[in-house]
């Protein structure tokens, strides 16, 4: 199963890489060293996050404000976990909390869509891969920089964006649910973030939620009709 | 090394790491009502649709950069390419689109 975590993983690996890179780049250019660069890398382990922290760092942002910024943005894992937990097998504990480490939006989507459960050795393999370019890479950029022509970097930062429809579509075609689920989480989440205003992470949680529960409670009122007739 | 950024890095570590790991580790024995759990089994989707929209439109100034990917993205796996063929002929496709 570990090895079938890493094939699976490869898609995240290579769209981690230009994300990556850029991230070592940027973090050399707020002044990280290539240590604490790193070090960021494997401790946080949350693209998103690491991004805004160094735009607060250069803006000289107090430590408690860039670690809240933090936890507000990264609280949707919270909600992956959850919904990660119903379908994993009953590994021990200290595993479970091992891997909870590598739930990232990228990790979550691919075991989320794999068929039947998810095991410990499933996700240390999918881990293992992703954190591996996601590290290695931020390093690489803070030496090397962006070497990669601008065009290429350019459109590579549509990768990881084409892995989740990648992910999505079969999902939609074997289950019509799944496209109400996406299409109305998406249209909530537009409101939120450039109409309302939301913060990235909080407008995520929110369109996930109540996507989520509008279209179980719809579907749920739908077949207690049908059984009713 | 510097100690005030030490402190920030662990610090994010350890909010990021809390949520996803209370769910995996104390939720494990809780017995939700069959609503909840086919709320939680729809996340995945919803989180799919709300990481996919609008995001993918905002990458580029030029909205065009989005929705050619957007759209070669949707219609390589809808024709059934794997993950890993969709992730490419989407960079490919922009790529040549950039050139131009």
């Amino acid at each position: 199963m570990f090895r079938h975590g890493v094939k699976a993983g490869i898609a995240i690996a290579i769209g981690y890489a230009p994300v990556a890179l850029t991230f070592g780049l940027l973090a050399k250019s707020t002044g990280l060293s290539i240590i604490e660069t790193t070090l960021m890398s494997m401790i946080v382990f949350a693209g998103a996050a690491q991004y805004i922290s160094l735009n607060l760092l250069s803006l000289g942002t107090g430590a408690f404000e860039i670690i809240f910024t933090t936890f507000i943005l990264n609280i949707r894992h919270f909600l992956m976990s959850a919904s990660l937990n119903e379908k994993a097998e009953h590994d021990a504990l200290w595993k479970k909390a091992l891997y909870a480490f590598g739930i990232t939006d990228e990790t979550f989507s691919v075991a989320a869509m794999k068929e039947g459960s998810v095991c410990a050795s499933y996700m240390f393999g999918l881990i293992f891969i992703s954190y591996s370019s996601w590290v290695v890479n931020s390093a690489i950029g803070h030496i090397v920089g962006a070497y990669l022509p601008e065009n290429v970097q350019l459109s590579l930062s549509v990768a990881l964006y084409a892995m989740f429809v990648g992910l999505l579509v079969p999902a939609i075609k074997t289950e019509r649910k799944a496209l109400w689920l996406a299409v109305s989480a998406g249209l909530i989440n537009c409101t939120l973030l450039l109409w309302l205003h939301v913060p990235k992470g909080w407008a995520i949680v929110i369109a996930t939620i109540l996507s989520a529960i509008f279209v179980q409670w719809a579907m749920e009122r739908r077949e207690g009709t049908t059984y009713a007739q | 090394m510097r100690s005030d950024i030490m402190f920030i890095i662990l610090g994010m570590g350890i909010v990021t790491y809390i949520p996803r790991m209370l769910p995996l580790t104390v939720f494990h024995r809780i017995n939700l009502p069959p609503f909840w759990r086919g709320v939680l089994r729809n996340v995945p989707y919803a989180t799919l649709g709300a990481l996919i929209i609008p995001g993918i439109f905002l990458i580029q100034d030029d909205p065009w950069f989005g929705i050619l990917g957007f759209v070669s993205a949707v219609l390589a796996s809808w024709l059934g390419a794997n993950v890993m063929i969709v992730v490419f002929v989407c960079v490919l496709v922009l790529t040549v689109y950039t050139m131009l």
